[in-house]
């Protein structure tokens, strides 16, 4: 079953420049895909246009059956709470600790408390931060600090898991330690992720469908990739 | 109640802010003090001079005397006329009799002159209350008009002048207010500007995991809220207290008799009253528009 269905997409900015050309994607419910591309490649546009930071420009982006080229933007968090997002740069509040940064996502949703704690303390333990729910962000290691991220992105039990390079700031050995988590919630919880990467070690091993961006153009699609199929398109 | 819970949420959160960029809202606090002293002393100002006009306007009458010579019949349709003429609110016919009663009972030389004439020296004469003072002179001309009426006097010049005074006090003082809860909206925007700089990842975050728009904008105008209630804190303090005490020093006069205080209570609950509301309002104005101009959602 299609969780994602991209179809002739554009994105056009106003100064002029493509960013996405008539990229045609679908992706199914529990697939786990990764995104590359050169910086520049169109690759982040693409990423952003899923969870409607960006809209495109003609075509369509459906994700979960919303078509995200006609949302409006006071509709958009409908969208959101169908998804879950990690970032490169974690985006964690310093003031809070591990248990109430995760809380903070269903706290704004305004979910009550008696359901709030059991989730949190599920997402926690998922990531394998049980031992320092206490903690404040800036007592955890750059990888501790991304699977806190990871953990409230999935708290709300998302459909979808949208990581935009989310190891680009760490070590080799914390990146695969993050690379298992991801795969861990993508098997058990069904979760279908998307994850842009420049990593090509963890895209190599991990031996998932990759995405190949180039000029805003989908060059590749391949069922058990690997980065060699973009270093050959960029060599051809 | 998930809408009841973000609610509060949002309450927490504004508290919170409020005190976490303690300096900030210090600040925004101190200034929103400043206008509604401001704003209480132009109120207190323009009710009590309203208070006067108002006392001046009662007071205020046409005397109309009528020729020695007048008719029954002339009175009779001039009193006619008073009931359908625009701007009068009523009217007394008071013979020269009264008058010289009257008179008489106030000062008891003034009967000893009296009694020399033969003949009441005096006029009869119609007492017309109008409407509008400002309009005064308009409907004294209209009774000047009638060939039978001697004079129609009301105190020219210095009525009108009295009440321009007063009136222009009051679009002052209005104009006043209305500059100082511009300026105080401003503020509060600025300081909500930095509370939402300040607080970007957060809202950042809170778009990424479906917080609805108003759930994200709901705490900052709590917090433009609850900075205008404390800026109203003293402000009404100092009214309760400062407008009784100058009541009781005065003895509830100012310069003379005839400038009246307004008494103290219930006026100044409403003061106090109005004061919560209009902090409150310019707080909620001013964070709205900052969360309109720099919270882009």
């Amino acid at each position: 079953m299609k969780l994602i269905k991209v179809e002739h997409a554009y994105k056009i900015y106003k100064n002029g420049t493509t960013a996405v050309a008539d990229l045609s994607v679908s992706i199914d419910k529990g697939e786990f895909v990764f995104v590359i591309g050169t910086t520049g490649s169109g690759k982040s546009t693409f990423i952003k246009m899923l969870y409607r930071e960006e809209k495109p420009t003609s075509g369509s982006v459906i994700v979960g059956g919303i078509d995200v080229a006609k949302l409006r933007n006071s509709k958009v968090y409908k969208l959101r709470r169908k998804l879950g997002v990690v970032f490169q740069d974690f985006k964690l509040l310093p003031k809070l600790n591990v248990y109430e940064n995760v809380a903070f996502a269903l706290e704004t949703l305004g979910l009550p408390n008696d359901e709030i704690r059991p989730k949190v303390l599920r997402a926690i333990e998922a990531v394998g931060l049980k031992e320092k729910t206490r903690n404040l962000p800036s007592e955890l290691s750059g990888g501790e600090q991304q699977r806190v991220a990871i953990a409230r992105a999935i708290v709300n039990e998302p459909k979808l898991l949208i990581c935009d390079e989310p190891t680009g700031n760490l070590d080799p050995e914390t990146s695969k330690g993050i690379m298992k988590i991801l795969d861990k919630i993508n098997q058990e919880l069904g979760t279908t992720i998307i994850m842009a990467t420049h990593d090509k070690e963890l895209v190599n091993k991990m031996k998932k469908r990759v995405l190949v961006i180039e000029n805003g153009v989908l060059a590749s699609d391949t069922k058990k990739g690997s980065y060699k199929v973009h270093e050959s398109i960029k060599n051809s | 109640m998930r809408a009841l819970r973000i609610l509060r949420r949002s309450i927490r959160d504004s508290f919170k802010s409020v005190f976490r960029n303690f300096s900030l809202s210090m600040a925004s606090i101190a200034c929103t003090t400043i206008t509604l002293i401001l704003v209480a002393i132009s109120l207190v100002l323009t009710y009590n001079v309203r208070q006067v006009t108002t006392d001046l306007e009662h007071e205020l009458t046409i005397v109309v005397y009528l020729n020695k010579d007048v008719t029954e019949e002339q009175k009779v349709r001039i009193s006619n006329d008073l009931e359908t003429m625009e701007n009068v609110d009523s009217y007394v016919l008071k013979s020269k009799d009264e008058w010289k009663a009257e008179m008489k009972e106030e000062d008891e030389s003034l009967e000893n002159a009296l009694d020399i004439f033969e003949e009441n020296p005096l006029l009869d004469s119609i007492i017309v209350t109008v409407d509008d003072v400002k309009n005064l002179g308009v409907t004294a001309e209209k009774l000047r008009a009638y060939d039978f009426v001697s004079s129609a006097e009301y105190g020219e010049g210095m009525v009108e002048n009295v009440i321009g005074i007063f009136d222009a006090i009051s679009v002052g003082t209005i104009g006043i207010v209305v500059a100082l809860v511009l300026v105080t909206a401003f503020l509060i925007s600025n300081t909500i500007k930095l509370t939402i700089f300040s607080r970007r990842t957060e809202i950042e975050i809170m778009r990424l995991v479906g917080a609805s728009n108003t759930a994200i904008k709901l705490p900052f105008v709590f917090e433009g809220f609850i900075l205008g209630i404390f800026g109203s804190i003293i402000p009404i303090i100092l009214t309760i207290y400062g407008y009784v005490f100058l009541f009781n020093q005065t003895g509830g006069y100012v310069f003379t008799q005839i400038i009246t205080l307004v008494e103290p209570f219930p006026f100044v609950l409403i003061v106090s009253l109005f004061l919560v509301v209009v902090g409150s309002l310019v707080g909620m104005l001013g964070s709205w528009r900052a969360v309109k101009k720099y919270l882009k959602i």
